[in-house]
């Protein structure tokens, strides 16, 4: 689990890059904004994961799957 | 179905791009000074001017077009439920950096906004300015990859997300029912201003659009550099070439390092002020644009990285910080303008600061 609530972009986005380093199967992600969410969507996208989205509060609950 | 994920990521981004480049076209047909119709620094400048905070008689105004940006990101994010109350981030380290951002604006004369503005106005001594970001990103960026954060922000009640927005509704109020307590160059720069309803409406909408779009001036590079996301610098090149175009059109596209408006020539101390600017923005998260949009959403540190950048406008004039333009003088001998001894001190300080704000904001060996 990465969580990435109360940072700025891009540490989000870098939080996130550093976990798939190793390429891992899945990863959960928390966010608290939007800009979060669209910039790790993008980018694990662009890594080759598919996202799916759920609310956690007022929070987001990224899952990136391979 | 590729070229639908193309429109998705690069559409609202362009579209934003091209209303800024047209707002500031429109903004500058409409009084605001040339190659300026849009510059958070200059406008927070004269905002500050107009508040009593400097004196300098030619650069006070409250500028709609700044409430207007402040008000239009905040409605964008009510209407989005994104408008969240948070704070808490190194807000004393950010508002020192909002006011050396500041310090290293106004050394160039202009924010990265504005940079692009003269750029796409003819004006090559922007040149200077643009190599200075670039190489004040590449420094951000060498930062963020050693692990450089401000520490996490968190949830605060909302009367702390109201603050600026708060702050602009007064500004507005005293614009149009108190003037007379404000005060409003009679000449220069502060004086070229667009009819307050033609700015505020300018800004609202950029105001929608960036916080929609999340366009930040600083970020498209940065995430160029470190992402392969070229999203965020498709708006930065839309705005460059929707405000070329736009010159080309009305005829005054001037391509010349000379003479150019509110502009010097100065170009070691240009780079060097938006080195600062660069390198500073990529610390805070975002360009000072990005920043008035953030403050709109309800963040407390980007409030105060604002209110640091008009303490910093008002130190830059009460201290002789600030750049002059380039001017022609009474036997036609053209003067190179810039910052004088006082306002390279600054500057150098500025690296200063933002080098010891970086070192202590790296992770601890442990951390790594």
């Amino acid at each position: 689990m990465v969580d990435t609530r109360g940072y700025i972009c891009p540490t989000p986005v870098l939080m996130v890059q550093k976990a798939l380093k190793d390429g891992p199967a899945s990863l959960e992600v928390l966010c608290d904004a939007r800009a979060a969410v669209e910039n790790i969507t993008r980018f694990a996208r662009s890594q080759g994961y598919q996202i799916s989205e759920a609310p956690e509060g007022p929070d987001y609950r990224l899952t990136l799957t391979k | 179905m590729r070229e639908k994920s193309w429109l998705r990521d690069y559409g609202l981004i362009l579209l934003t791009g091209a209303a800024v480049g047209i707002a500031a076209l429109v903004l500058t047909a409409a009084g605001n000074p040339k190659n300026m119709g849009f510059c958070i620094a200059c406008f927070l400048r004269d905002i500050a001017g107009a508040a009593g905070m400097h004196s300098a008689a030619a650069v006070q105004y409250v500028r709609p077009e700044i409430i207007g940006i402040v008000l239009g990101a905040m409605a964008a994010a009510l209407a989005a439920k994104e408008f969240r109350a948070k704070a808490g981030s190194s807000p004393a380290c950010r508002f020192l950096i909002g006011a050396f951002v500041m310090i290293g604006a106004l050394a160039f004369l202009g924010c990265p906004l504005r940079m692009v503005i003269r750029l796409g106005g003819g004006d090559l001594t922007a040149v200077a300015g643009l190599v200075g970001f670039i190489a004040g990103i590449l420094i951000g960026v060498v930062c963020l990859r050693r692990g450089f954060s401000l520490g996490r922000a968190y949830p605060v009640r909302s009367g702390e997300g109201t603050v600026l927005p708060g702050i602009m509704v007064l500004l507005l109020i005293l614009l149009l029912a108190a003037p007379g307590l404000l005060k409003f160059s009679e000449s220069g720069p502060g004086s070229m201003r667009a009819f307050w309803c033609v700015s505020l409406a300018g800004g609202l909408v950029v105001g929608v659009l960036a916080q929609r779009s999340r366009l930040c001036m600083a970020g498209g590079m940065r995430d160029a550099v470190m992402l392969r996301d070229f999203r965020l610098l498709s708006g930065f090149l839309a705005i460059w070439v929707t405000v070329t175009i736009g010159n080309l059109i009305q005829g005054s596209y001037d391509l010349s390092a000379l003479s150019q408006p509110v502009a010097h020539s100065q170009y070691l101390w240009s780079a060097l002020g938006m080195a600062l600017v660069g390198w500073g923005s990529i610390l805070l998260g975002g360009c000072p644009l990005r920043q008035l949009i953030l403050a709109g959403e309800g963040n407390g540190d980007s409030a105060l990285t604002v209110l640091g950048m008009i303490v910093g406008a008002a130190f830059a004039h009460n201290f002789g910080l600030a750049g002059a333009a380039d001017s022609v003088a009474e036997d036609g001998t053209y003067v190179v303008g810039g910052i004088g001894a006082a306002g390279m001190t600054a500057v150098v300080l500025g690296f200063a600061v933002l080098l010891v704000i970086t070192l202590t904001h790296l992770p601890k060996k442990e951390e790594n």
